[in-house]
């Protein structure tokens, strides 16, 4: 068949390409044909809906989206993968341990230093208390005062040093844990494999231990256990999987610490007590809970100091007692983000080594808690971790002599030294690295003039010189190294911009023809130009791409796929930019033909096509500040409710000017229908739509208006704000408003929270058999294609509500309530087009998403979905589970959309490619310019906070988009294929 | 005569956009500690009233709709009586809508109470003043081409822009700069003053621009 068409196919594509389809009777002789093919597409599938004909190539508006967000979530998926690259610090632990670096050898011939083992250990035994999400005003402030007063007392007069520690942001502990142990900094691709943490492959201060001897007792939360498996000697691990859990997760831990106190086969304890942290989750810092928790941790501590404190005669050496906190909490009780309540954490040293402190406590100075690992490490006599980016912190080690300080000092910055030098090329003119190496050679002279025994004031004071220099080197080494931890993979983030670019042009070239009423594309597949311009391309891009990959120092991620992938890729960067180039001859071609019908173009604007526009073009430049993304909820409270108030006028003009038309009957009837069609705006691009369909509107629209309905549909957009208000204030989100009291909050108290889930549970299972009942009795006859839909559609409803947390329960109902009252009174009476209708489901769920309590931070993903119906942890299930009790809201807002869409397909046959190609384009028009704007903010301050969760949200919410839209192409398949038969 | 009508038009409206300048700076003279950011609700008061007493004024010297019907005296009570309800109730209107796009709804009451009678005040006292308390007469000049003279084009631009100002002070609400007209509701209440002051002085202009293109149909 295609054969026999095939001939005289070249010269009738061509003109009907150009052509606007859909409004002529004139090129009813080609259609027979194309509607042939469009059967054929139908029949071979969804993946398949793409017809090879000899020189073109045939596809639907809804294939052609689903086919470029797949694109598009693979050029994402290549950004984020050069984004966040995995952190290939240094070789790992086994290999190549480096002794410790000796003295610096003093100037001169003939005198060396002999000292080069490891400085012998300071502390015989340390215990190190980490409090989940303490928060240093727990301790420092008047909370400590009051609840902690042993604490407190050993704070201000006792042999102690305490320092405010800061966390570097994702603030979730298990990254915290790394960095506490390490002493280097986790990427932030850690928090996404936060819950199923694997052993820690890095160099160590617990492997250090393990590896020098020591015997380790870890009692607290099993995330260690994971992290370091047959590390310990002895170990009890509590799970943070019982939230509401408050006292037992902790007295699982204390219930040891007598019997181990007692013993003296130990030479580092660790607990983790976990209750805090879940008080936080659950109640807030305020909660009158926290006080006798704070309470029962100072006995906990006081009981272990006591007891060291015995034991310490016995002993040559003193012991250590260490007291941190892995991250704070917000003042809402989350954590994740880089608030100063949720970054400052107390870090306390107390040891009887110590000068007892004489005057009271002034400004505590800031550490990082990184220092913590380099610290430990000599004062247990350990090598310092080979990743660590901490400084040690120097008062720990200040009762020592001054060679041994300064050996301490040489040791951490040889360290970090080494690690710049394994991570830099051009480590030689870094500052910290010339100021480490001044620093080592004054120390050399030092070390000339100490062992001439020489031993008066000057020494002291050169020491004292030294000592500062070392440290200024290591601050600045430290920081230098810590700004590398952000090192881009810039390549895979580029191939990655351009897939994604590319699609977004291609989707708006080809808006024209993919919203005209046949949805369809004819695309010329090989011409000759093309398929050179394509050849060459290919060749250029993989010359390219050896330059890059054979000339790149740093590690690569698209280097480092395999020959046959990188060209696949290059392939579809070609095509994709001669789908580009086409689409741009065609329209140059169409623009030089006069045009038929130029109402098309200058079709006037609503003011709900304005905010539609100004809206998307709105949220997507304020996708560039970082106060906007913390609070993107607010933009879209901000859009829904103006889109509502925008309809509520174009209700209220509908409707007035039909009633002013009904009393001035007569002369005044035309020009009232101009501006009624102007009102209802219905804007097709093909606007074969004259006169008469714009009197049959007004004609439906007069029948509407009778009756109470009339005034339902006018209050309704009303209730809808009242609605999306009360959502607004169920779930606070955000940053800045999210202290102010939520609803959620009332809800989840006592029984009312039982309550409140049988009634919902049964209004929606109400609904969702009203749903099915009706859509079977109405459209019996149809389809059972609606009812399908509608069935997927509340099964999801059903699936969203068991993972929802209770108290969001209402965040459904009223997504149904809309969604019912916007279908009934203002969509189907105001017949907007498919367009309109699209962005506005889109500008919904995305309102929707947020009105469930999800924000663009870490912290507020509820991975206790992920938990339902699931007795542990599976990964794949929990992930899916998670990731739709996220996107719950978006994606039943699309699926309704294709319900209504496919309802409506006999007033437009091409509603669902609309659709399709719409959400397409809502979606990946914020992603592409936001991809660009990342990566021009690659070095901004919250890059870490606030823009890289925003970047996995938007991410993610690619792939989800891309199995909508390969769902609405399937139904779109079917519908045709229906159609045809 | 349409020149003339235009320059009394420009003239009334300079004035009105002089006086809420005037509004911004004399009180300081007479209050001790006044500033339109440090005490913004005193300033929202003053500016309420002036920018009303100033509009009834001048509705009532320049008498721009031509009230053909000799009304009697209570005929007038009973529509000034209209007046006061209809401006209340668009007032608690106002409230309301703020309050759905975001406002808190027990703390800071005056606060958005004042801001909703300002906006009140840049739009339906105009309305009131001009078109009196007669629906039928605002949906025609809102909806689309029912002006039917030049203040009532006057009326249109002037609304629209105080809403749209009052709508983009919204905006920098959430940025954390942490600046003294971030505070809820200076943003928008300035939005909306410089919103209705750029429409007082645009809608001239305007008019100028397209008098070919306005024809105004007589009743």
């Amino acid at each position: 068949m295609r054969g026999s068409t095939s001939g005289s196919g070249l010269e009738r594509c061509w003109p009907l390409a150009n052509r606007r389809a859909g409004r002529a009777g004139a090129v009813a002789a080609d259609w027979p044909e194309a509607g042939r093919g469009g059967a054929e597409d139908a029949g071979s599938g969804p993946g398949a809906g793409r017809r090879v004909g000899r020189m073109r190539l045939r596809l639907r508006s809804g294939a052609l989206a689903a086919g470029c967000l797949l694109a598009e979530a693979l050029g994402v998926a290549l950004f984020l993968r050069g984004f966040f690259p995995l952190p290939v610090r240094s070789l790992p632990r086994g290999e190549a341990r480096a002794q410790p670096p000796a003295e610096p050898a003093p100037p001169g011939p003939g005198i060396a230093s002999n000292w080069t083992k490891i400085p012998p250990p300071l502390f015989r035994k340390v215990v190190i208390v980490l409090i989940d999400a303490l928060r240093d005003d727990f301790v420092f402030g008047s909370k400590g005062k009051q609840f902690m007063p042993y604490t407190t007392q050993v704070i201000e007069k006792g042999t102690s040093y305490s320092f405010i520690a800061e966390a570097k942001p994702p603030t979730v502990t298990m990254p915290r844990i790394k960095a506490l142990m390490t002493g280097s900094i986790p990427g932030f691709i850690d928090v996404v494999v936060n819950l199923n943490s694997p052993a820690l492959m890095s160099d160590n201060l617990i492997w250090q231990a393990k590896a020098a001897g020591k015997r380790i007792i870890f009692y607290g939360d099993d995330t260690w256990v994971k992290l370091f498996p047959k590390h310990f000697v002895e170990y009890d691990g509590t799970t943070s999987f019982f939230v509401s859990d408050f006292t037992e997760v902790d007295d699982n831990v204390t219930r040891h610490l007598d019997r181990v106190l007692k013993r003296e086969d130990w030479d580092l304890l660790i607990l983790h007590y976990l209750g805090l942290d879940h008080i936080g989750h659950m109640t807030g810092p305020n909660s009158p809970l926290v006080g006798p928790k704070l309470r029962e941790m100072d006995n906990v501590l006081k009981k272990i100091h006591i007891s060291l404190l015995s034991k310490e005669g016995e002993a040559s050496l003193p012991s250590l007692l260490v007291v941190c906190g892995d991250h704070g909490m917000s003042e809402t009780g989350s954590h994740g983000g880089s608030s100063e309540d949720e970054v400052h954490t107390p870090l306390l040293f107390i040891s009887s080594a110590f000068e007892k402190r004489s005057g009271p406590l002034t400004q505590l100075e800031l550490v990082q808690q990184t220092d913590l690992a380099s610290t430990l490490a000599v004062g247990l006599g350990l090598p310092i971790s080979r990743n660590n980016v901490g400084n040690i912190i120097l008062p720990v080690v200040g009762s020592k002599t001054m060679r041994e300080q300064l050996r301490f000092l040489h040791m951490n910055g040889f360290q970090l030294s080494t690690l710049l030098q394994e991570n830099t090329p051009a480590y030689e003119k870094d500052l910290g690295y010339e100021q480490f190496k001044i620093a080592e050679k004054s120390h050399g002279n030092w070390i000339k003039l100490y062992l001439e025994g020489n031993n008066s004031e000057i020494l002291l004071n050169l020491g004292k010189k030294v000592l500062k220099q070392y440290l200024e080197a290591l601050r600045t080494l430290s920081s230098s190294l810590s700004k590398q931890v952000a090192q881009y993979d810039m390549y895979s983030m580029m191939v990655g911009t351009v897939i994604v670019m590319e699609v977004l042009l291609l989707l708006f070239l080809s808006v024209p023809k993919a919203l005209s009423s046949r949805a369809e594309f004819e695309v010329p597949l090989s011409p000759p130009l093309f398929s050179l311009l394509f050849y060459l391309m290919c060749l250029m891009l993989c010359a390219v791409h050896v330059i890059v990959c054979t000339s790149a120092e740093s590690l690569c991620y698209f280097c480092s796929m395999s020959w046959l992938t990188a060209v696949g890729v290059m392939m579809l960067i070609s095509a994709l930019m001669c789908g580009i180039l086409s689409a741009v001859g065609k329209i140059l071609e169409n623009s030089r033909l006069p045009l038929k019908n130029p109402g098309a173009s200058s079709s006037s604007w609503s003011e709900v096509d304005v905010l539609i526009l100004a809206g998307t073009i709105g949220h997507v430049l304020s996708l560039g500040a970082s106060s906007f993304i913390e609070e993107e909820h607010q933009t879209w409270y901000f859009l829904i409710n103006t889109l509502c108030l925008a309809l509520c006028q174009e209700l209220c003009r509908n409707h007035f000017l039909l009633k002013e038309c009904d009393l001035q009957l007569g002369t005044t009837m035309k020009q009232n229908f101009d501006s009624i069609g102007e009102a209802s705006e219905c804007k097709n691009i093909d606007v074969q739509a004259a006169s008469n369909s714009k009197l049959g509107k007004a004609a439906s629209s007069a029948e509407f208006v009778k009756g109470s309905d009339k005034w339902i549909s006018l209050a309704s957009p009303w209730i809808i704000l009242i609605c999306c208000r009360l959502l607004r204030s169920l779930n606070q989100t955000g940053v800045q408003w999210a202290h102010r009291p939520d609803f959620g909050h009332w809800l989840t108290r006592g029984i009312t929270e039982a309550r409140f889930v049988y009634v919902f549970v049964l209004g929606i299972v109400f609904t969702g058999t009203k749903d099915l009942l009706k859509s079977q009795v109405i459209s019996a006859d149809s389809s059972v294609k609606s009812t399908g839909l509608w069935e997927v559609y509340s099964g999801l409803v059903l699936l969203s509500a068991l993972l929802f947390r209770p108290h969001n329960l209402p965040v459904l109902v009223f997504c149904l309530l809309i969604q019912t009252m916007m279908t009934k009174y203002i969509w189907r009476p105001l017949k907007f087009d498919a367009a309109q209708i699209t962005i506005m489901h889109y500008w919904f769920g995305q309102a929707f998403f947020y009105f469930q309590g999800n924000s663009n931070g870490i912290a507020t993903v509820d991975v206790s979905a992920g938990f339902v119906g699931l007795e542990s942890y599976v990964e794949i299930p929990a992930i899916f589970l998670t990731a739709f009790a996220t996107y719950a809201g978006p994606l039943l807002w699309a699926i309704h959309l294709l319900c209504y869409l496919s309802s409506e397909v006999s007033r437009n046959s091409a509603a669902v490619g609309h659709g399709c190609f719409c959400y397409a384009l809502m979606r990946s028009i914020p992603v592409a310019i936001y991809i660009v704007l990342v990566t021009g903010l690659r070095y901004h301050l919250f890059i870490w906070s606030v823009f890289s969760p925003k970047l996995l949200y938007e991410g993610m919410h690619v792939f989800i988009t891309a199995a909508i839209c390969l769902f609405f192409t399937a139904m779109d398949q079917n519908h045709s294929q229906k159609v045809q038969g | 005569m349409k020149e003339a009508e235009l320059r009394r038009l420009l003239a009334a409206n300079l004035l009105c956009a002089g006086s809420i300048v005037l509004t911004a700076l004399v009180p300081a003279l007479f209050l001790d500690g006044f500033s339109v950011l440090g005490t913004h609700l005193t300033w929202l008061c003053i500016c309420s009233v002036c920018v009303s007493v100033l509009n009834v004024t001048l509705c009532l010297i320049l008498k721009p709709s031509p009230s053909s019907k000799r009304s009697s005296l209570s005929n007038k009570i009973s529509r000034f009586l209209k007046c006061c309800i209809y401006f209340f109730m668009s007032c608690i209107l106002f409230h309301a809508i703020i309050v759905l796009y975001g406002a808190p709804l027990i703390e800071s009451v005056t606060e958005t109470f004042l801001f909703a009678v300002l906006l009140s005040t840049f739009t339906t006292l105009q309305c009131l003043c001009l078109l009196g308390p007669n629906i039928q007469a605002w949906i025609r000049v809102f909806s689309r081409n029912g002006a039917m003279s030049i203040w009532e084009n006057s009326l249109q631009i002037t609304t629209t822009c105080s809403i749209l100002g009052g709508w983009f002070g919204a905006f920098p609400i959430p940025l954390d700069w942490d600046r003294p007209w971030q505070v809820w509701p200076i943003s928008c209440s300035l939005g909306a003053t410089f919103g209705y002051m750029a429409g007082l002085i645009i809608a001239p202009l305007w008019i100028h621009w397209n008098r070919k293109q306005l024809t105004y149909k007589s009743r």
